[in-house]
């Protein structure tokens, strides 16, 4: 054992660990923090030594867990002591007790700057080790060219370079918008030659920072990654201590293959091959060795160069390759390999067509459901939840039922909401399902959500052969002896409303099944018995005709709640107990609850939520591929009745045709009935529980108007969604786009990655560059469902004036994948046209096809250039009228001030120039647009309005090409009309007729755009 | 990216702790807790993983001490695995078989050689001979520094005797 080196530290750590207790502890921590203040107060006596000593110390208190609120500013103020030793602790200690966010830190900007420009390489490693550590903000914005200086500096020794690299990798993770790295693509990949593996690994992170965020501009580094996996594979020029059991530096290879797979794909056929060469050698030569650090390590490259096979989605061959060592994974006894086997099989899920090969390890991944280690039943949960399809959700819901019940208490949440969402998407048929969430209630009530009862209750009112079956189920559950609450209501609302279909069977009489609810009523809480007294009066309503024993038994309650303190018990009371006095009426009053409108399963969107936001990023960042298409899958969503039609879910019932025979036939009575479709039609309220409780609680009449009123909105509503539930088959637009197609359009002409276009079925989203004429746009393909997409078609419809070349679209996107087409644009001259693209699939024996404008719009091919009155005048002035200068009145301007149209000229890339024209009312912008025919062209734009009047203005356009001067006024024109997502254009409508055959006929494109 | 390193020991005493992301005095001594309360109880045959707050926490035992690094769910967690066996390589190498006692009474030693090892949560160095001949170095300074130290107060003494 050695000491501190340090006597007083030595013994206060004595101390500590003396005292018998925790108080004991405190009291000596306590001692000591009032003994280093008063030294510190009195600054002057203290030794170089003695301050040292008490910053460790302190750095000791605050470790073991206590507030330490003093002395950080001693601590800052070591590290401009002058020599080596303060100043080592005085940045130990500092970057050990502060983080970016203490202002204290701010005092040391300086000497870390100082200690980073000097000479001195010690020094340099220890301010560059404390900003690599905690350097915030500031510390970019004032430190960053000088470390990158340091990073580049062929004077510099490895040990100084290599933290320059970690320190630069920092800043620019913080704050990518401080540090600079526009044409770092050179420096780059000249780091990548680097000989020292030190230097090498550090360069590598900071590689896979920079391309995490933009790999575009690090193409000419692939090829030196791949040099650099062949080097460390073939053990060329590794130095002896940089092998580890025997393997080339392991974090180094694992980090280069992390880097490769922030590129969507490997061109050149050459590197990919010697790509491929080393991932062979790798998936095929690691064995199981007896070294438990040899093994890991050796894994841990074999696990990434896995990954990096399913990112470039290799040949088949390779795939199943690793299907089969994952496989063998899951099934050894080290915990470690088996965990990583079950992950990895999980994400492999996501990216290829491998299902079917998974499922056949279905029995060995339920094993692991079992497992005694808690993180690897969540891989386990995880992976059956995520291959869990048609073919084997009963097995697997019914495994994760069982495991229910002997489950930890950290996953039975998660655990109920899986097997309901998988139930929900995957029945065999309806019974099962509702057989699967009532056991679901039964074994874990607790955890179940109300979300998941409602859904329950939805489906069951939406299919009437379910009906009995539910109301026979609900009852048998009643009759054992303790019962979960959330059981009680489920039960008790089914009763209500079905139970008259069992009055034939033995126990359930109206007055048995009253009976056996009422017994419960005791032993639940207030929330649940207005539902148990709605029940009951439904149970009264279906007693006809009634028995007086029984209407006194349920008045007799009505009447005991009237003065119950809780307000919903109390009016429910009170209003069913008039109503029930109201003899025939009451059966069209408390008519059976009509059909639900069809709405996307709430608790798939429960399950979604937690993702969207990153699926909204990941349709654009590339890394995060992997997370869309698994953010896609919960996305799934329904056309009818929330369930996949391959679910095969039996017959779904249009509302309107049941809800018609109510509206027409007894006006007065559907009003519950009415008011509350209404209700739910109006309200997209997510939760159920307002929707299965508000048509019974109802308040005083409305008065006759209203009421018809009422009828109709609901009646209409009804149809509405009826138009929106019918089967697919029925109608031509069976699958509904998700949001309004024409707003993501605007918003595309205005921004350059986005989604284009979305169904239950489909996601598009576009990413596009564009540089002077051209353009590369990528569409993004992504198949939301569990069973793959085919016949899928893109056929782009060009206009005149562009050159599209559309890459090949695969015929079949499988489950949940996404596929990236890219697309090439070349602007040939100037026009308003639009191309758009025509897109297919098939669904069962449909076809879906939708028309979409494609955002490559004139302002696209508009750069932004700032011009000064030297410039503009002359040029103005040379461009005397028409056609090159055009002019013109424009009316029916959407009034807006001034600075509203002047961002929204800039929004369009018309860079608006103030100061040009003397008349503030005035604007006068310039932009450049490109086209191959007119090459790079100037463009004035000079907008007079008329402050008395701002629906009026007088525009003049001018440009050195009478087309573009044209083509420009008109779409300057158009965006000030009225506001893009208003009404630019008609809204399309996804499933068009094909086009009238008018207009110019060698031109489809157009056509198409023109009647879009 | 390794957001933090924690060394506990099997009592839940902390032996070290060092924050690549920035938490609060607060989060920091919650993270502590709530992630000795889950490690401690695992039992020895299990995996090295855990999965905690969407992040996950790669750990292994050595003898009572328990070294923990927390990455992101993406990391790759055998290629940590390993890097905390480098790190106790390394502290084993300088301290010649190292124990907790060692890190108790040196805990100032085990964050300079944590330091060589890790910047911004990434592996800065993975040769344990470059690790060892930078720390060999550091301790020489000092310890010139001390002489020189020592010699002038010497003097000092000396001249205002």
């Amino acid at each position: 054992m050695a000491l501190s080196g340090m006597r007083g530290l030595s013994v206060f750590i004595s101390d500590i660990r003396n005292c018998q207790n925790k108080e004991q502890e405190r009291l000596r921590v306590d001692k000591e923090l009032g003994h280093i203040r008063t030294r510190f107060k009195n600054e002057k006596g203290l030794t170089p030594y003695e301050k040292k000593k008490y910053v460790w110390k302190m750095l000791y208190i605050y470790m073991l867990g206590y507030d330490v609120d003093f002395g950080h500013m001693e601590a800052v103020s070591l590290i401009s002591a002058p020599k080596y030793p303060e100043k080592q602790v005085g940045y130990i200690v500092t970057s050990s007790l502060l983080n970016e966010n203490h202002d204290f830190l701010r005092l040391a900007i300086n000497t870390v700057r100082n200690d980073i420009i000097g000479r001195n390489e010690t020094f340099q490693c220890l301010a560059l080790t404390l900003v690599g550590n905690i350097g915030g903000r500031e510390f970019a914005e004032s430190l960053a060219p000088d470390v990158q200086k340091l990073l580049l500096s062929s004077s510099c020794r490895p040990l100084v370079r290599k933290k320059a690299a970690l320190c630069l990798l920092r800043l620019f993770r913080k704050n990518p918008d401080v540090v600079n790295v526009d044409g770092w693509s050179d420096r780059m990949a000249q780091l990548l030659d680097e000989r020292d593996i030190g230097v090498l690994t550090s360069s590598m992170s900071l590689f896979v920072a920079l391309v995490s965020k933009d790999y575009d501009s690090y193409w000419s580094c692939l090829p030196k990654c791949v040099k650099v996996l062949e080097r460390l594979a073939r053990n060329q020029d590794i130095p002896q201590e940089y092998t580890y059991y025997g393997i080339p530096s392991p974090w180094l290879q694992v980090k280069t293959m992390r880097a490769l797979q922030y590129f969507p794909t490997i061109e050149d056929p050459n590197t990919r091959r010697s790509l491929f060469e080393v991932l062979q050698r790798v998936l095929m030569g690691t064995d199981v060795v007896k070294n438990v650090n040899k093994n890991n390590a050796s894994h841990a490259v074999l696990f990434e160069a896995l990954a990096l096979v399913m990112h470039l989605d290799a040949e088949k061959e390779m795939m199943s390759q690793c299907v089969a060592l994952l496989g063998k994974f899951i099934a050894v006894r080290e915990p470690n390999i088996r965990y990583l086997g079950l992950e990895n099989m999980t994400r492999m899920l996501m990216v290829t067509d491998v299902q079917d090969i998974i499922k056949r390890h279905q029995a060995q991944i339920i094993t692991s459901l079992k497992d005694p280690d808690i993180s690897i039943r969540r891989r386990a949960l995880d992976l059956l939840y995520g291959m869990c399809d048609v073919s084997n959700a009963k097995d697997i819901v019914e495994e994760l039922l069982q495991y229910l019940a002997t489950a930890d208490f950290a996953m039975r949440e998660e655990l109920s909401l899986k097997a309901a969402i998988l139930a929900e998407k995957f029945a065999p048929d309806l019974s099962w399902y509702v057989d699967v969430i009532l056991q679901l209630i039964d074994k874990a009530g607790d955890f179940v959500s109300d979300d998941i009862w409602f859904r329950v209750v939805q489906f069951v009112t939406n299919n009437e052969d379910l009906q009995p079956y539910a109301a026979l189920k609900a009852r048998e559950y009643l009759d054992k002896p303790a019962i979960h609450e959330t059981m009680v209501k489920v039960s008790a609302y089914l009763l209500g409303e079905y139970s008259h279909l069992l009055a034939r069977r033995p126990g359930c009489s109206p007055k048995e099944i009253f009976a056996i609810i009422h017994d419960k009523l005791p032993t639940v809480s207030t929330p649940t018995i207005p539902i148990l007294l709605s029940t009951y009066a439904k149970i009264l309503m279906h007693s006809q005709p009634p028995d007086p024993e029984l209407q006194n038994q349920i008045w007799a309650v009505f009447s005991k709640y009237e003065s119950c303190i809780d307000v919903e018990i109390q009016q429910r009371a009170a209003e069913y107990f008039a109503l029930s006095r109201k003899g025939a009426a009451l059966v069209d009053i408390l008519a059976e609850m009509p059909k639900f409108p069809e709405r996307k399963s709430s608790l798939i969107k429960k399950a979604e939520d937690t993702e969207a936001d990153t699926a909204e990023q990941s349709a654009i960042k590339l890394r995060a591929q992997q997370q869309t298409s698994n953010a896609l899958t919960v996305t799934d969503q329904p056309t009818a009745n929330g369930v996949p039609p391959e679910a095969q879910l039996g017959p779904v019932k249009m509302p309107s045709m049941s809800n018609e025979g109510h509206n027409t036939a007894e006006q007065v009575l559907t009003r519950s009935n009415g008011s509350a479709t209404d209700l739910q039609a109006s309200t997209p309220s997510p939760d159920l529980l307002g929707d299965l409780l508000s048509p019974l609680a109802i308040e005083g009449p409305p008065t006759a108007s209203a009421e018809s009123e009422r009828i109709q909105v609901s009646g209409s509503a009804i149809a509405a969604d009826a138009l929106a539930l019918a089967p697919v088959g029925d109608q031509t637009n069976a699958v509904q786009p998700i949001g309004n197609i024409a707003e993501r359009f605007h918003a595309l002409c205005l921004k350059d990655s986005g989604v284009l276009y979305e169904d239950p079925y489909v996601q598009i989203g576009i990413k596009a560059e564009w540089r002077s004429h051209q353009g590369r746009l990528v569409l993004f393909l992504g198949n939301k469902n569990t069973a793959p997409l085919v016949s899928v078609q893109a056929l782009m419809l060009a206009p005149a004036h562009l050159k599209l070349e559309l890459s090949e679209v695969p015929q079949i996107i499988p489950p949940r994948a996404q596929v990236q087409c890219p697309l090439e644009v070349v602007n040939l001259r100037p026009s308003r046209d639009l191309a758009v693209l025509e897109f297919s699939y098939k669904l069962g024996t449909d076809l879906v096809n939708v028309k979409l404008r494609l955002p490559a719009v004139l302002n696209k091919f508009l750069q932004p250039i700032p011009v000064s009155a030297e410039e503009f005048f002359p040029q103005w002035r040379s461009l005397s009228g028409p056609p090159l200068k055009l002019q013109e009145v424009v009316r029916g301007v959407k009034p807006m001030p001034l600075v509203e149209m002047a961002n929204l000229l800039n929004s369009f890339r018309l860079m608006v120039c103030p100061g040009l024209d003397p008349n503030t009312n005035n604007l006068v912008a310039s932009t450049t647009f490109y086209s191959e025919s007119t090459r790079a062209m100037l463009c004035l734009v000079r907008i007079e309005t008329d402050p008395a009047d701002r629906t009026q203005l007088r525009m003049t356009v001018a440009t050195g090409d009478p087309a573009l001067t044209y083509e420009l006024k008109e779409f300057v024109k158009e965006q000030l009309i009225s506001i893009p997502p208003a009404s630019l254009a008609p809204q399309p409508v996804p499933q068009q007729a094909p086009p009238n055959p008018p207009i110019a006929q060698s031109d489809p494109g157009a056509m198409l755009a023109a009647l879009l | 990216m390794i957001h933090f390193v924690l060394l506990i020991s099997r009592q839940g005493k902390v032996r070290l702790t060092k924050w690549y992301s920035p938490y609060a005095q607060k989060e920091r001594t919650k993270v502590v807790r709530e992630l000795s309360g889950m490690i401690l109880s695992r039992g020895p045959k299990l995996c090295n993983f855990v999965e905690w707050r969407g992040f996950k926490v790669v750990y292994k035992r050595y003898a009572s001490l328990y070294f923990c690094m927390c990455v992101n769910e993406d990391d790759n967690e055998l290629e940590i695995l390993e890097i905390i066996h480098h790190f106790v390589e390394i502290l084993d190498r300088y301290f010649g078989s190292v124990c907790e006692l060692d890190l108790i009474f040196n805990f100032h030693k085990a964050y300079y050689i944590l330091d060589e090892i890790l910047i911004a949560g990434e592996l800065q160095e993975s040769s344990k001979k470059a690790v060892a001949r930078l720390i060999a170095a550091q301790d020489s300074l000092v310890e010139a520094a001390k002489e020189q130290a020592n010699s002038v107060s010497y003097m000092i003494s000396q001249a205002t005797k």
